[in-house]
């Protein structure tokens, strides 16, 4: 190690230990957990190691619930992508003096309080809400819009669209406007164009996006608690359940791990996407 | 940018404001109902402030977030400038990006059940400590995206001329970048004020360390209130303040940010 490598080291190490201890540690411990049997007043029972929890992690009951939040969390990313692919597309069109701008007004959502955002479509969607009250002045309603899987699945589009248009959009500034004009000028039309080059030269920016989407879905519980009007259980409400309600937090470790393995492989998969497609560009 | 292309950005940009505008209006309404407009009034804003339980939450909040941004600011910054001038590491990358996508339940129940093991007393502390974690990463990614341009001979120049690395940090490297140590403190501010699942969960019992989100987490359960609408338009505002600001001081070097 070089003398400039140590002193480079210095200035990183707090920082380094502070992610290391609040989150490395703390997140193995999780996967240690799951090994373990609750304890009679909770907390956790160190003598005996046992598979237990995850066998029933997949247990009908449980599996139900894992299952719906796969389709949820599916919808949310779907339609994330169905808005934000074709925003992102529209703001790298834009002039480029209004492109920073037009993409910080589309990311500012983002950054700010999600349970206000989330409030906000109660206030929207209620029996007596804004949108049933436009119905009725119409003649029409009024529709049950809220505490149901619509709610939940709007509420996480709405939440997470921002940031599919970030990372697609990222994904098409970094794409060579040379090849789509090749494709143009070799007789391609626009929409050939788009299907054969420019959408799988962007596939990773899609898989950034759809990725982070369905994983913050899955692990929600605040969105299934509001709009789902808890009716509706997604993964995120049985990890919560399990440690601050039912208090087995071994069972709660192993949801969680599983949710991390899910992630994980995710990722995997979105990287090898992103290889693949870097490859093929050079 | 085509016809459809404009309306595809008219009608997300609606989608994604709409809503938050609607609080807004409806903070302002006297008739305090989201069907009927009762005239404009501040009335409900007086009642929140008011309210001691959203008094003494906002100034937990206040704590915790200033207090965080401290930490993560210098840490981060540190950091920034460590990772800059060391070769490159997958590993350390890995442990700077991972904050910024675990999903915040998981983080959590970690420090939940890690607190909990070492018989860590709960409270604002262990928010504030939780709050770094995350705060950290982002504080480091804006300050890095400053760093991809700096000209480090300037740092060289300034020791051969015989000032110390302190002194050297101190004259020119932070005023250097101090526009981007801004805008990454006004971020990790916001961040910290705004988030809830983390709190919720290392904030131990009691009104003692609830937090703003906490707070409105209980009210919003309860159902619709004017309250509820006032203190949302509060909060969205400083936000959208804050979060410009760091966005003008950052000449969008940060994609979005």
């Amino acid at each position: 190690m070089t003398e400039a490598d140590r002193k480079s080291y210095l200035l990183m190490a707090p920082g380094l230990l502070w992610l290391v201890c609040l989150m490395v540690v703390p997140c193995l411990l999780i996967f240690g957990l799951m090994f373990f049997e609750r304890g009679t007043y909770g907390g956790i029972d160190w003598s005996i190691v046992t598979f237990e929890n995850v066998a029933r992690a997949f247990d009908p009951l449980y599996a139900t619930i894992l299952w719906d939040s796969l389709r949820i969390a599916s919808l949310a990313t779907i339609m994330a992508l169905l808005i934000g692919y074709p925003a992102a597309y529209a703001i790298s069109k834009a002039p480029e003096k209004a492109q920073t701008a037009l993409l910080f007004l589309a990311i500012l959502p983002f950054w700010t309080n999600y349970l206000i955002r989330t409030y906000a479509w109660i206030v929207l969607l209620n029996p007596a809400g804004l949108v049933n009250t436009a119905l009725a002045s119409v003649g029409l309603g009024p529709w049950p819009l809220l505490y149901n899987e619509f709610a939940v699945v709007l509420g996480l589009t709405y939440n997470y669209t921002p940031f599919v248009i970030l990372a697609i959009f990222a994904a098409l500034q970094r794409l060579d406007p040379s090849y789509a004009e090749a494709s143009r000028d070799l007789g391609a039309t626009a929409m050939t164009t788009f299907w054969r080059i420019t959408l799988p030269l962007t596939a990773p920016g899609v898989a950034a996006g759809a990725v982070f989407v369905f994983v913050l879905s899955i692990g929600n519980f605040i969105t299934p608690d509001l709009l789902g009007g808890g009716k509706l259980q997604m993964a995120g409400n049985l990890i919560y359940d399990q440690f601050l309600t039912a208090r087995d937090w071994p069972f709660g470790a192993t949801l969680s791990a599983i949710l991390i393995g899910v992630m994980l492989v995710l990722l995997f998969i979105q990287a090898l996407f992103s290889r693949r497609a870097l490859g093929e560009q050079s | 940018m085509s016809r459809w292309h404009r309306v595809h950005l008219v009608l997300t940009y609606a989608f994604l404001y709409l809503p938050i505008l609607v609080l807004m209006i409806l903070s302002f309404n006297k008739a305090g109902l989201p069907t009927a407009w009762g005239g404009f009034s501040v009335e409900w804003y007086g009642k929140l402030f008011a309210n001691p339980k959203i008094q003494q939450a906002a100034f937990n909040s206040g704590v915790v977030a200033l207090v965080s941004t401290v930490i993560a600011t210098a840490l981060g910054t540190l950091l920034a400038l460590g990772v800059e001038r060391s070769r490159p590491s997958a590993a350390r990358e890995a442990l700077l990006f991972t904050p910024m996508i675990i999903p915040d339940i998981v983080l959590a129940i970690a420090l939940l059940s890690f607190f909990r093991l070492l018989k860590f007393s709960l409270g604002l502390h262990s928010i504030i400590m939780a709050h770094v974690v995350f705060n950290i990463a982002f504080v480091t990614a804006v300050v890095r995206a400053r760093l991809k341009g700096f000209d480090w001979a300037l740092t060289e120049v300034s020791r051969d001329l015989g000032a110390g690395p302190v002194a050297t940090f101190w004259h020119i490297t932070l005023p250097l970048i101090l526009p981007s140590v801004i805008a990454a403190a006004l971020l990790a501010f916001t961040l910290s004020v705004d988030e809830f699942i983390i709190a919720y969960f290392t904030a131990g019992a009691g009104q003692s360390s609830t937090t703003l989100p906490m707070q409105i987490y209980s009210m919003i359960r309860f159902g619709v209130t004017p309250e509820i609408n006032a203190m949302a338009t509060i909060i969205m505002g400083v936000a959208f303040v804050a979060l410009f600001a760091a966005q003008r001081l950052n000449k969008g070097q940060v994609p979005g940010m």
